[in-house]
């Protein structure tokens, strides 16, 4: 299938997603969901706007922490896991059940331990986004052909060197995986964590216009997330496959 | 022999935490109004048990993601199977696939509820979109490796459509369907609670959120055990069917 055929195919998709909106609001009524055009119209005059830039950029400054924080512990905890072989048999299903677990039910631990702060937030995106890098950084490193590391051994470099020259570059497709994977979920998890008691940020901007039914703001801003992370998406994606063409 | 060596360790890392957490309690560590001892977590959740106090919410919200998990299982394997059929669909899906568990479709849960009120509707259907996907997904999976051969049979055998979705693709495709299945139920847990402990008007979500506001420290850690009990246990069993699945299927090859 040619590319502009397919590029067809997808716009088609959006055109149908489009017309379901509107036919949706008009059997539940404006209140309810408003119609594309007018949310349009406002997004168009709320993006600009001061209200909107500052409660994003609380948002931004809360997600850039919980990131660094996610990919730091979770780089750390996977690189243990995969060298260290025993560990990572016994630490394994106890991150999986991790990661399958409902982390929002925790989530009045992190608010007893800091308080409604920027603190909490950040601590709260950064544990749902440790697990996905750990767990994926373990299994790349798990997974290099063991003659890439006999290699290592037979030209005697140190450990440090073999982590550098050997495992860095061997891993870095599937660590980038995990890293995109890990991106999206902290994203999660800091909205969360906004919608749930928070006085700044998207999150809250959403509860906010919930609960004084503007439909409008709230799609908008919706719309505005979902963009955001459909956009770094793609972009992780395209660096994880120039890296696998790269191997 | 090594296996059961590993999982002594794994029993006793968490034994360990265990009772580090509940020693730093004890002596004073850690703030009483912060976190309470994992002992009395247990017996908060005994007693709240027993009482009965909490069993409505318990049973309804389980409920919730038993039905929104059935909804997106039968649903979404229709729908994979569906697409899969229309080779020009899919290839216009894909995309959407692709990106569908990177953005945070829970944003639109506060849309929901302005569309469909302050009650169970939104929190099933928030539990269906956030299994749904990977139930159409995994059913794609599975349909793309059904051997051709397969399908030659189906014809040199004149089976119909159903018959041959049903005696050959399905078992087939079988273990795919069956991560879709784990992955539905897990994220329909996720879908449900988060819903309810964000804004509902019951449920358990919505009893340990109050029991957080009103400082009930006995009540909260007490159903947030049970939540983590069960969601462990769920996956664990799921986890073992599949591995059965997966070794029956090893020994069966010729």
């Amino acid at each position: 299938m040619t590319a502009t055929k397919r590029g067809l195919d997808s716009a088609v998709v959006f055109v149908v997603l489009l017309l379901a909106w509107q036919a949706l609001h008009q059997i539940v009524g404006a209140t309810a969901l408003p119609a594309p055009l007018p949310t349009l119209a406002y997004f168009a005059r709320f993006v600009p706007s001061e209200r909107f830039a500052e409660n994003a950029w609380a948002t931004l400054v809360c997600f850039f922490y919980a990131l660094i924080l996610s990919y730091a512990i979770g780089l750390a905890i996977g690189l243990w896991l995969g060298i260290h072989r025993l560990s990572g048999a016994v630490g394994e299903p106890i991150l999986i059940s991790l990661y399958t677990l409902p982390k929002v039910t925790l989530y009045p631990v992190v608010l007893l331990i800091f308080g409604l702060s920027l603190s909490g937030r950040v601590t709260f995106g950064a544990m749902h986004g440790v697990l996905p890098v750990a767990l994926l950084t373990m299994g790349a490193i798990r997974n290099i052909p063991p003659v890439y590391l006999k290699s290592a051994r037979t030209l005697r470099i140190s450990k440090w060197q073999t982590i550098v020259s050997v495992l860095f570059p061997a891993t870095l497709p599937e660590v980038v995986a995990g890293l995109r994977i890990g991106f999206s979920l902290t994203l999660l998890g800091v909205l969360l964590a906004e919608m749930f008691a928070a006085k700044h940020g998207l999150g809250f901007l959403i509860i906010n216009a919930m609960q004084l039914l503007q439909g409008e703001e709230m799609i908008t801003v919706a719309v505005v997330l979902f963009v955001f992370a459909a956009l770094a998406n793609a972009f992780l994606l395209w660096i994880e496959h120039r890296l696998h063409r790269g191997v | 022999m090594s296996m059961t060596r590993v999982g002594w360790l794994r029993i006793a890392v968490l034994v360990i935490a265990i009772g580090l957490l509940e020693v730093c309690c004890r002596v004073g560590l850690i703030d009483h109004r912060v976190v309470i001892p994992p002992s009395e977590m247990a017996d908060a959740l005994v007693r709240l048990l027993i009482s009965g106090q909490a069993n409505e919410q318990i049973v309804r919200t389980f409920g919730i993601v038993v039905a929104a998990a059935l909804i997106s299982v039968v649903l979404g394997f229709a729908l994979g199977a569906t697409i899969h059929a229309l080779p020009r669909v899919r290839h216009a899906l894909d995309p959407f696939f692709a990106t569908y568990y990177a953005v945070p479709i829970f944003i639109f849960y506060p849309v929901l509820i302005v569309m469909f009120g302050l009650s169970i509707m939104p929190i099933v259907l928030m539990g269906v979109a956030t299994a749904i996907v990977a139930m159409i997904i995994a059913t794609l999976n599975g349909l793309d490796r059904v051997p051709r051969v397969l399908t030659k049979v189906a014809r040199v055998h004149h089976m119909g459509t159903i018959v041959t979705a049903l005696r050959l693709k399905l078992p087939a495709a079988a273990p795919h369907l069956f991560t879709g299945v784990k992955l539905a139920v897990s994220y329909a847990f996720i879908g449900v609670i988060a819903s309810e402990f964000i804004l509902a008007p019951v449920g358990l979500g919505r009893v340990i959120s109050d029991a957080y506001s009103d400082f009930n420290n006995r009540k909260m850690y007490a159903l947030m055990l049970l939540l983590v009990i069960v969601a462990t246990v769920v996956n664990m069993l799921l986890h073992v069917l599949d591995q059965r699945w997966a070794e029956r299927r090893g020994l069966g090859k010729p």
